[in-house]
């Protein structure tokens, strides 16, 4: 494969197939259900730690 | 018993062969940097057989609190110190090479310490040191926390820390003796590149590693920009730095690429280095802490998965704007611009994300000044994510382009948005990394803040005066059709401009020795007495029942 062919790849059939995996990922993250399943990971960060003692990430944050 | 001999023998073999290239180094930078190694070899060597428990020794040097914690915070504790300790080597650099540029008798007539030496030096310690150590200790610390999980080889992550150490010291003393491949960015030679190789490789298995292992069945989303971060920095690293050694006993190489194709590899790499290590790294820990500050989750976490696939899919496209009006061709030169114009959307989409976390919280800015730190870096965020896309169009470019201005765009962003959110992340963790009830002072903090916002503002305005001026004087033309003005009078110009960005500079650096003050008092258990940043303010005389009027 030349440079020329690369190229002419790379501006149509490259170029499409990247443009359609990003649609994709974008519009999966609007897929029926997802608000909840976003909802969940968006509040993880203040679960406390099931494992063992709370650590002090639990607590209010002074500075 | 066996196994230590193995090894010890193992690290002398290692010293032995260092020293060995040190003797026969066909170059002197060489020779003194085989002559790190062989200390470096020789020290491990003296930890493995010394009976001394150098771990408990450690930690009683950084007052690492005495329970150990569910989490593996060790290495994170290092990397906090590391961060604060570059960080202001990094900045007392730029200082010094910034009054170079107003005071050339500051090169000192001395081939180390010219501009063209200590500039170098200045970048990767600031980037590749200060940045890289907050990158590496914030991704260990968030990737243990989302994943609720313990890092997945304790050995390895400290390989990390002091192998990337190694690896500064390294760069920096190989910009000192003039060892460079002359790549921005990426300067180090090519023996010092395969050792970064090591390292990295071995962060990313640490990272992958504890996320593999995850009791949290979700990857929290600044997982996903920490792991861009790790393996496109890799592959960044590795294309960019292929390189021929002249001699496998000597410093200097040749790149594998020629002419334009070296170049633009060089800004493949150059601009996704901004893109994914200043960029996307340090969008995983604002996805974390911002949240955790605010105490409210992320504004949409549907908006940060679009930020992270379009920020990944569009960045890696818009190097070619640093090489317009080059030998490039013109499609990829439209190309790169195209592409950066695009970026702008996701990065402001970031943005808002951030800022809009604080819906509810804004009373925050007035109260906490680490979430107003968090604010002024996602505020930067955007300005420097504005001009960029603006800088890169082509018309705008022949004007800014080789001028001052590029430098302000930088520091724009490297000190608003990645100084600014690393300080924010630095005051968060300390307190909580030596089990302490809170910082030292937050007055300090707000002091910090001001002075460094201040000394970004003067860094800023007087870059862009300086840079467009110079535009303007370079391309500006008499009515006979020859250029006005000499270069020479463009630099004496300068000069006031010069002046400001130094004390910009210098009132960036206070503001961070504020903090090693304050985070030293914190890692020691002090808390300062202090007024508190706010006070709700009570009237006696108001606070009674209303009495009735008896009707007339």
């Amino acid at each position: 494969m030349n440079y020329e062919a690369l190229r002419h790849f790379a501006d149509s059939w490259g170029l499409l197939f990247m443009a359609l995996l990003w649609i994709g990922f974008a519009l999966w993250t609007f897929r029926p259900g997802a608000r909840r399943h976003h909802d969940d990971a968006a509040q993880m960060i203040f679960r406390e730690n099931e494992k063992g003692r709370t650590d002090i990430n639990g607590e209010q944050n002074n500075g | 018993m066996d196994n230590l001999v193995f090894r010890a023998g193992g690290w002398l073999v290692l010293a032995a062969l260092a020293f060995m290239a040190m003797a026969l180094a066909a170059d002197g930078g060489f020779a003194v940097h085989m002559g790190i190694i062989t200390i470096a070899c020789l020290i491990v060597l003296w930890v493995t057989v010394s009976k001394a428990d150098y771990g408990a020794i450690a930690r009683g040097i950084i007052k690492s609190p005495a329970d150990p914690g569910i989490y593996d915070d060790e290495p994170i504790r290092w990397g906090v110190i590391a961060t604060l300790f570059w960080g202001m080597a990094g900045f007392a650099v730029g200082l010094y090479i910034a009054l170079q540029l107003a005071f050339p008798v500051l090169n000192l007539g001395l081939e180390y310490t010219t501009f063209g030496r200590l500039r170098p030096l200045h970048t990767s310690a600031v980037i590749f040191a200060f940045g890289g150590n907050a990158l590496i200790a914030t991704s260990f610390y968030i990737v243990q926390r989302t994943c609720r999980a313990r890092l997945a080889f304790p050995g390895l992550a400290r390989f990390v820390f002091w192998g990337y150490q190694l690896f500064i010291v390294l760069a920096a003393t190989g910009y000192l003796l003039g060892v460079t491949q002359s790549k921005e960015y990426a300067e180090p030679e090519w023996y010092v590149d395969l050792w970064l190789t090591i390292v990295w490789v071995s962060y990313a298995v640490v990272f992958i590693g504890t996320i593999v292992k995850r009791s949290e069945p979700h990857i929290y989303v600044a997982n996903w920009f920490f792991l861009a971060f790790i393996l496109t920095v890799a592959m960044l690293h590795l294309v960019n730095g292929l390189a021929m050694p002249v001699s496998l006993l000597g410093a200097k190489s040749y790149s594998a690429f020629a002419g334009v194709q070296d170049a633009l590899t060089q800004w493949w790499y150059g601009h996704n280095a901004v893109g994914f290590f200043l960029t996307a790294g340090f969008l995983g820990m604002m996805y974390y802490f911002v949240p955790k500050q605010a105490e409210r989750p992320v504004y949409s976490y549907r908006l940060s998965i679009i930020h992270f696939w379009s920020l990944i899919f569009l960045y890696i496209w818009a190097g070619p704007h640093h090489l317009h009006y080059t030998a490039l061709p013109d499609w990829a030169q439209t190309l790169g611009m195209v592409f950066s114009v695009i970026l702008w959307m996701p990065s402001w989409g970031g943005m808002i994300n951030g800022l809009m976390t604080l819906n509810g919280a804004w009373e925050k800015i007035r109260t906490d000044p680490i979430i107003r730190m968090m604010v002024i870096a996602l505020a930067f965020y955007g300005m420097s994510t504005f001009e960029g896309p603006m800088m890169s169009i082509k018309a705008v470019n022949s004007l800014s382009h080789y001028t001052d201005w590029t430098i302000g765009h930088v520091h724009s962003g490297a000190l608003g948005w990645n100084g600014m959110i690393t300080f924010a992340a630095l005051y968060y963790l300390v307190p909580r990394l030596w089990g302490r009830q809170r910082l030292y002072s937050l007055r300090m903090v707000n002091w910090h803040f001001w002075l460094a916002t201040f000394g970004i503002v003067l860094y800023a305005a007087s870059m862009w005066v300086a840079g467009i001026m110079q535009g303007l004087m370079w391309r500006e033309y008499g009515a006979d059709g020859y250029l006005v003005y000499s270069f020479s009078e463009v630099v004496s110009a300068m000069l006031p401009m010069y002046l400001i960005r130094a004390l910009g500079g210098l009132m960036y650096l206070a503001g961070a020795a504020i903090m090693v003050y304050n985070v030293w008092m914190t890692v020691l258990g002090k808390l300062r007495e202090e007024k508190a940043m706010t006070e709700t303010p009570h009237n006696e005389a108001a606070d009674k029942p209303i009495v009735a009027q008896p009707a007339e």
